[in-house]
């Protein structure tokens, strides 16, 4: 276990020393203390190991990860693991806005509530939401999966392409081509596993599942009023 | 009958209205035919004032030039002083503007890397990732950070060499992109996440920021995550230049890129790109005051573009107070856009060599803005980039030429000073007095 002071040590010293890390480093676990908000804390690393961020963060905890598997215990700013690539972040608070953005894999968990925008944009990412999720989350979003255990905002999915929305509770109104979709004996089987890596205790057959109708995929004049 | 009668009797001549053109009235029709707008590539079309208006006034008595072929006249810049640890250095203040792969071909690419590269300049991804190409083509490449963050990932953004934040484009100050789905190939579809051959929007608005103070916090985070290394350019499309320079530069910008309205895009609706923003001789001067009244002027970089097609206009872009400039439609064209050997091609198209501007239909008969294997194939991208290099060299030396006779050791020595105008408007747009006269308006002389 090595311990950084971002109020001491600074913040180029972390993220440099972490990025610093090969994938076959005997560094394998951080201790991250006095994060205090700060912006870019464990950014754009690319190593198998885990950091654990002691307090809450700014902007951008996360951003760009590969490989390595950060525990925020705290909430987390807007756009927490934007971009991920792979790896595993887990936000124990609450998330702020574009929780997730554009990630194009690994698995971002947040065991409190998600703000607006969550997943916006997602090209591949597994979100997991313990509680609800604020309004247009899912907006474009092309690849991967958003789990929700509570409830969905205004405007879910709007204009998503393939990524699959599963939510427990309610959703306040979906978006411009999303629709609710069947849930097969695959998708609970997907579902259950998602769950379990979340390390999330809840039945698969009482979600429902959200995906794109497809009816945008091709601009066509009939459809201009729901651009 | 009573004209019959009379066939001398002196008639109307028929007029057109100057409101109601035959391209007005064409387009009226289209419109009521189809229920939907008209989509184009390129830049603004209409007449705008330009750097056609202005002229240099040379040496004379009380200024000196310098000789040709004898003193030198450097041309060399800097971009990226301000924070960036590696700094671009390059050999021409010409730079090759952002230019996806998907809207162009793989061939095309390569081709503006190995023109850039061998004129000792640089080259510009779009949105749509980086490809091999033009990573192993070009000596030095900008990768654009865009709001659809097609392709985007650390390790391309850390082998490239200067870092693009796109906030917007000339063509459409506001607007995102569509790229239809004839063009998206497997490989393209594969680079940007999504199923081959459905629509791609490209957003508006970037995922996860919202204005400058957002945008200073994701520069902090890019450059974080690449070691403070790349010089960070942010391209604005010409709307406020005053307001949108200052603004970037209170972000951290490293570099300013300001594009015109005559800047080309790959695909947008005609009404967008010729209604919306401003001409590029009207963006430089408040974005040179911007940097002036903050004191970066030349500490933080200028990139101009948006109609750029000689060394002339490289030089009055420079005098105006730029650093560089960026080139992008003539780009495609030195290398064999809209080339009248294709006249056949283009005629069956139902346009003409010059007018083609249906890129985003992805049946260029030149090969360059298409992902048609067949169509690709005729860009060789040596030959490409040979033209592109040849094409870049004449622009240089028409720059260094006016840059003598104003008699200046380095192009960066231009100055408003060396300019007058040859219409009201141009005086006023580029701050220099009209031609003959020492009046600018809005001086107050």
């Amino acid at each position: 276990m090595t311990t950084i002071d971002i109020t001491e040590q600074g913040l180029r010293y972390l993220n440099e020393t972490l990025q610093q890390q090969s994938t076959g480093t005997n560094q394998k676990e951080w201790d991250i203390i006095n994060p205090r908000g700060s912006h870019a804390i464990a950014v754009g690393l690319d190593a198998p190991i885990q950091v654990t961020v002691n307090g809450s963060t700014g902007y951008y905890c996360g951003g760009m990860n590969k490989q390595a598997s950060i525990t925020i215990k705290g909430s987390a700013g807007p756009g927490v693991a934007e971009n991920m690539s792979s790896g595993m972040v887990v936000v124990e608070g609450d998330a702020s806005q574009y929780a997730g953005a554009t990630g194009r894999g690994g698995t971002l968990v947040i065991r409190g509530n998600a703000a607006s925008r969550c997943g916006i944009s997602m090209k591949g990412i597994d979100i997991i939401v313990a509680g609800n999720i604020g309004h247009m989350s899912a907006f474009m979003a092309q690849k991967g999966n958003l789990v929700v255990l509570g409830d969905a905002g205004e405007a879910l999915g709007d204009s998503l392409y393939e990524a699959r929305l599963f939510v427990r509770g309610s959703v306040k109104s979906l978006g411009a081509d999303c629709i609710e979709k069947d849930m097969t004996e695959a998708h609970i089987k997907q579902l259950a596993e998602l769950l379990e890596r979340a390390d999330m205790d809840a039945d698969p057959a009482q979600f429902r599942r959200y995906g794109s109708a497809r009816q945008l995929y091709h601009f066509d004049v009939d459809n201009v009023s729901a651009y | 009958m009573t004209d019959a009668k009379k066939p001398d009797t002196p008639r109307t001549e028929p007029v057109q209205s100057a409101t109601f053109t035959k391209s007005v009235n064409a387009e009226i029709r289209r419109a009521a035919d189809t229920g939907i707008y008209d989509i184009r590539g390129g830049g603004a079309k209409r007449s705008v004032p330009h750097f056609d208006d202005l002229l240099f006034l040379g040496a004379s008595i009380s200024r000196y030039p310098l000789e040709g072929y004898r003193e030198k006249c450097a041309t060399n810049v800097t971009l990226g002083t301000r924070f960036a640890k590696k700094p671009i250095e390059l050999d021409i203040p010409i730079t090759i503007a952002g230019m996806s792969f998907g809207a162009l071909s793989g061939a095309a690419k390569e081709g503006l890397g190995r023109g850039a590269t061998a004129a000792g300049t640089s080259t510009t991804t779009g949105d749509g990732g980086m490809t091999e190409e033009e990573r192993g083509h070009s000596k030095m490449l900008v990768y654009q950070y865009l709001p659809s963050r097609y392709g985007m990932n650390p390790d391309d953004l850390r082998r490239c060499d200067a870092i693009e934040v796109v906030v917007g484009q000339g063509a459409k100050p506001g607007g995102g992109g569509m790229l239809l789905g004839q063009k998206i190939s497997d490989r393209v579809a594969d680079m940007r996440d999504l199923p081959a051959g459905i629509d791609q929007r490209s957003a508006c608005r970037h995922p996860d920021w919202t204005g400058p103070d957002d945008l200073e916090i994701k520069i902090l985070e890019l450059r974080e995550i690449t070691g403070w290394e790349k010089p960070i350019y942010i391209k604005v499309g010409g709307a406020r230049p005053y307001f949108d320079t200052a603004l970037a530069v209170k972000a951290g910008a490293d570099v300013v890129v300001l594009d015109g309205m005559q800047g080309g895009t790959a695909a947008t609706q005609d009404v967008f790109i010729e209604h919306v923003g401003i001409p590029t001789l009207a963006c430089i001067r408040p974005a040179v005051q911007a940097l002036q009244d903050l004191g970066m002027h030349r500490k933080v970089q200028l990139i101009v573009s948006g109609g750029i097609r000689n060394g002339a206009d490289v030089a009055k872009a420079l005098a105006l107070g730029a650093d560089a400039v960026s080139i992008g439609t003539a780009a495609l064209i030195a290398m064999g856009d809209n080339d009248p050997k294709w006249e056949d091609e283009y005629q069956k198209l139902g346009t003409t060599a010059g007018a083609y501007d249906d890129w985003h239909e992805g049946r260029d008969p030149a090969g360059i803005t298409t992902q048609d294997p067949e169509l690709a194939a005729r860009l060789d991208p040596i030959q490409a980039g040979k033209r592109l290099a040849n094409y870049l060299k004449v622009m240089t030396l028409e720059a260094q030429t006016i840059a003598r006779a104003c008699g200046k050791s380095h192009v960066h020595n231009l100055e408003p000073e060396d300019l007058c105008a040859l219409t009201i408007e141009a005086a006023a747009m580029a701050r220099v007095p009209l031609a003959g006269t020492e009046w600018i308006p809005g001086k107050g002389i």
